[in-house]
């Protein structure tokens, strides 16, 4: 593909011809220009996206130093490290924790948000303009603001806790697998549900009227209009969301990295919220061992992949069987 | 007037997801609603208010709080038996310290650059393509469309050491380039161009056009994007904040001392005692850009979020 699009990418230069001074017909290298119009795209896809991710595989094959470059032909001898390192298991342990975590209780408040803004509201522009501020934030605000929050000493959450009688003694957010998890999945849900309940939204508003009013009059309550109406009909967005979800929840870096006040990518002492994509950070960037690193990208990539499928298929059955 | 946000593009799937939708089985008697009045069927009830008003408080909150440390003296107004929620007096000290502490002038700066590029590129390339893809007929068009549309789903961050190798190689290592270069079109925002050629551009109009001999770009420049720009202007924004708040790559493609302004906050973070005035007032700083284009534009970024879903 890449290579089709660079032969396009080419084909504009042929064109700037004579100005077109009433002419009735388009001229001959008129037909090139529309590959003209889409090949930038395609290139930067393909140089920057597509062919780093293919050659991820190969560099994963190689014994490779970031800065001195490939060190021979490794075979699988990068695999056969990461499959022994029990750090990769804690890895990909954290990573399916926080993303189950996170992505589960925000898909369902974004639909329990969209909802409620589903209705006829006074302002309705400022009440969503309001549920989304928080995309906005990037994450590295977000991460810094949440682990003031989630301070073990002067945080707002253990106050609060505190007060209302739930811990006795401050918790210490990082140090725990659990505790991390959690305060990490707060800030993915934080950034994100919003964003989720105004997707969800779009697509409810597109549900006709009637049949809610028809459906009222016949006696059926809020409730079961929403699972006998509202879920079938958005049941494609809903799809939408938990692939999208999938694909990035896994990728989980900025929140687990700045979490950590030493961001040195160990995620914790016992590398306690160590995600797959901290893993990969961790030995690209600091040990500098190109092709480990690759190899867990590669793995990450079948995961991704496979999750991504299962997700969809699983959803797609959910939603057919509450709709019947 | 911005348009309407109530009637996106009807969905074509949407009545034939609904069986049964006519007469819900299951239910024999009707029931009485609560409280039935003169309220239509779908009027927020008190409740609803209570609850979105608690989430507005949550996704608002945190944002609060950061203001509120950012303005006091020292770290003392967290240790206190009571945190304040009331804002102190110093936010201009500690931004002061900010700019002292680490070089935000040049962080921003860059920021800036970057994410300024990158909107216009994007706006310029996604339209030119939106445009090829919505009016202009070509033999593998509607395929190569699938293919932008697919390349949202490729977790393309996984590529992330060869493209850091491939940067380098083309000597764009540490330098902007390396951050405008990767970002300068997306399937995102051709898709999204595509679509709003297709809705706001009859194609008569590209027909007259092209009849009386204008070529491809001048139909494009005087006759589609003049209906487009508004659609454009959503896009240049939604690109600039998320270039704006790019951390992953930007991390690996700047040393620190050329950073972002992502990377410049990272460094206030950093260090065995973390001073959160400091570090507090440095994400209010960066995050006031942002925050502002998106009180000026929240109408129009709504929008754009609801429309992009609802076709996406």
């Amino acid at each position: 593909m890449a290579v089709d699009a660079a032969g396009a990418g080419r084909a504009p230069a042929r064109t700037p011809g004579a100005p077109p001074r009433r002419t009735t017909r388009p001229r001959r290298g008129g037909r090139l220009v529309p590959y003209g119009f889409v090949s930038p795209f395609f290139l930067v896809f393909g140089i920057f996206g597509l062919y780093p991710l293919l050659y991820t595989f190969w560099v994963s094959l190689h014994h490779w130093d970031r800065l001195t470059g490939d060190g021979g032909f490794a075979g699988l001898d990068n695999f056969q490290d990461l499959f022994a390192d029990p750090d990769f298991y804690t890895a990909t342990f954290n990573t399916f924790s926080i993303f189950l975590l996170s992505t589960v209780p925000q898909l369902l408040l974004a639909l329990a948000v969209a909802w409620l803004l589903d209705r006829r509201l006074r302002a309705r522009t400022t009440w969503r303009a309001l549920v989304l501020v928080p995309q906005y934030v990037s994450v590295v605000a977000v991460a810094l603001v949440f682990s003031q929050l989630f301070g073990r000493d002067f945080g707002v959450v253990n106050w609060a806790l505190q007060h209302l009688g739930l811990i006795s003694e401050p918790v210490d957010w990082t140090a725990e697998t659990w505790s991390s998890h959690l305060a990490i999945a707060f800030m993915v849900m934080w950034r994100w549900t919003g964003y989720n309940a105004l997707i969800y939204l779009a697509a409810m508003q597109a549900v006709p009227r009637e049949l809610y009013e028809s459906a009222l009059v016949d006696g059926a309550g809020r409730m079961l209009t929403f699972r006998r109406i509202t879920l079938p009909a958005i049941r494609p967005t809903v799809l939408f969301t938990v692939v999208i979800s999938t694909i990035g929840g896994l990728q989980l870096f900025a929140e687990p990295f700045l979490f950590d006040p030493q961001a040195n990518a160990e995620g914790g002492t016992e590398h306690q919220f160590q995600t797959l994509t901290l893993m990969l950070y961790k030995y690209g960037f600091i040990n500098n061992d190109a092709g480990y690193a690759s190899a867990i990208s590669c793995v990450l990539f079948l995961v991704i992949a496979a999750v991504a499928a299962l997700n969809f298929l699983v959803t797609r059955r959910l939603g057919g069987g509450s709709g019947r | 007037m911005a348009p309407s946000l109530t009637t996106p593009a009807s969905r074509p799937d949407a009545p034939t997801a609904l069986p049964g939708a006519g007469g819900p089985p299951g239910h024999p008697r009707p029931r009485r609603r609560r409280g039935s009045g003169p309220r239509h069927f779908d009027s927020a009830g008190p409740l609803a208010y209570a609850l979105l008003a608690a989430v507005v408080l949550a996704s608002v909150f945190p944002l609060y709080w950061t203001f509120v440390v950012a303005s006091h003296g020292d770290n003392s107004v967290l240790g206190g038996s009571t945190p304040s929620l009331v804002p102190g007096g110093h936010l201009v000290a500690n931004i002061r310290r900010v700019f002292d502490t680490v070089d935000f002038w040049k962080a921003l700066g860059n920021s800036f650059a970057v994410a300024g590029t990158t909107a216009a590129s994007n706006v310029l390339l996604s339209s030119l393509a939106g445009y090829a893809f919505a009016k202009l007929r070509f033999p593998g068009r509607d395929a190569l469309l699938v293919v932008v549309i697919a390349t949202v789903m490729v977790p393309t961050q996984l590529g992330i050491i060869p493209l850091y190798l491939l940067v380098t190689d083309m000597g764009l290592y540490g330098t902007l380039s390396s951050l405008i270069v990767p970002a300068l079109v997306s399937a995102v925002g051709v898709f999204w161009m595509r679509q709003a050629m297709e809705e706001n551009i009859p194609d008569e109009l590209i027909e007259s056009a092209r009849v009386d001999g204008a070529g491809h770009l001048r139909t494009f420049l005087h006759v589609a994007w003049p209906g487009v720009r508004s659609t454009a202007a959503v896009l240049g924004m939604f690109t600039f904040m998320f270039a704006w708040n790019d951390y992953f790559w930007p991390l690996i493609a700047l040393p620190p001392e050329n950073g972002t302004v992502q990377i410049a906050l990272n460094q206030l973070a950093a260090g065995y005692y973390t001073d959160y005035t400091l570090m507090l007032a440095g994400v209010v700083v960066s995050v006031l850009p942002v925050l502002a284009l998106f009180a000026v534009l929240a109408r129009r970024i709504v929008s754009g979020v609801m429309d992009g879903a609802v076709k996406g």
